[in-house]
């Protein structure tokens, strides 16, 4: 299960919004698997479609985060034309068996839908997702 | 002397859990040669086809090695070379 504060819910969702139609990525650091500080990531892709972090960016921020004794707790991006379920490509790159992989949809303007998944050796599974004020 | 390499935690099992691991050559293609004798099968995580695989970041120091000499790109005594997978999917 994921538990994360309403805020930070509210920060992915605005960040999958500004960047519609373009996918947009990043990463809620913390430790001992609670989520607490967030990262937003360019998008080095630009793309509807697809995503990367940008190369250099990911150094620093993983290395900030090995500095802190953080680890990337949250890896969300956002789908702007299909579900919130992880692509056969999402699945194919997930490399943090450890994170929570959120995806959040903004293919409705009204709705957003806002999933957590575990993918590990290739395995999806969803979990529950628990909003704490 | 040798260079450290720092490892994700994706690729731990080759190297029995340790973060960071040290190893020698001249240029990166020698260096990940010489991880793969220590460390069995890491390489072909690595490398494909005698190229950097393209989801996998390699970094000397600071830089990007895409952006320096790639595979060839020359490393020395006291230099950190550091291995990340690219976050990416569709």
């Amino acid at each position: 299960m994921l538990t994360i504060s309403q805020e930070l819910a509210d920060r992915i969702i605005a960040h999958a919004r500004a960047d519609h139609p373009d996918e947009a990525c990043g990463v809620i650091a913390g430790r001992g698997g609670v989520p607490e500080r967030f990262v937003p990531m360019e998008n080095a892709e630009r793309s509807p479609t697809f995503y990367r972090f940008d190369s250099m960016e990911q150094l620093r921020v993983w290395r900030e985060m090995d500095d802190r004794d953080e680890e990337p707790v949250v890896i969300y991006h956002s789908h702007t034309a299909t579900e919130a379920y992880p692509s056969r490509t999402d699945i194919s790159y997930a490399s943090e068996p450890d994170a929570h992989y959120v995806l959040v949809s903004t293919r409705d303007e009204q709705d957003v839908e806002f999933r957590s998944f575990r993918i590990v050796d290739g395995v999806v599974s969803e979990e529950e997702v628990r909003f704490i004020p | 002397m040798a260079i450290e390499v720092r490892i994700p935690t994706i690729l731990r099992n080759y190297t029995g859990g340790a973060k960071a691991v040290s190893a020698e050559g001249a240029t990166l293609d020698e260096l990940i040669s010489n991880l793969e004798s220590a460390h069995p099968g890491i390489k072909e995580r690595l490398i494909d086809q005698g190229n950097l695989r393209r989801f996998v970041n390699v970094y000397l120091n600071d830089e990007d090695v895409r952006f320096l000499g790639g595979l060839g790109t020359p490393v020395s005594d006291g230099d950190t070379v550091t291995v990340l997978p690219a976050v990416a999917g569709g």
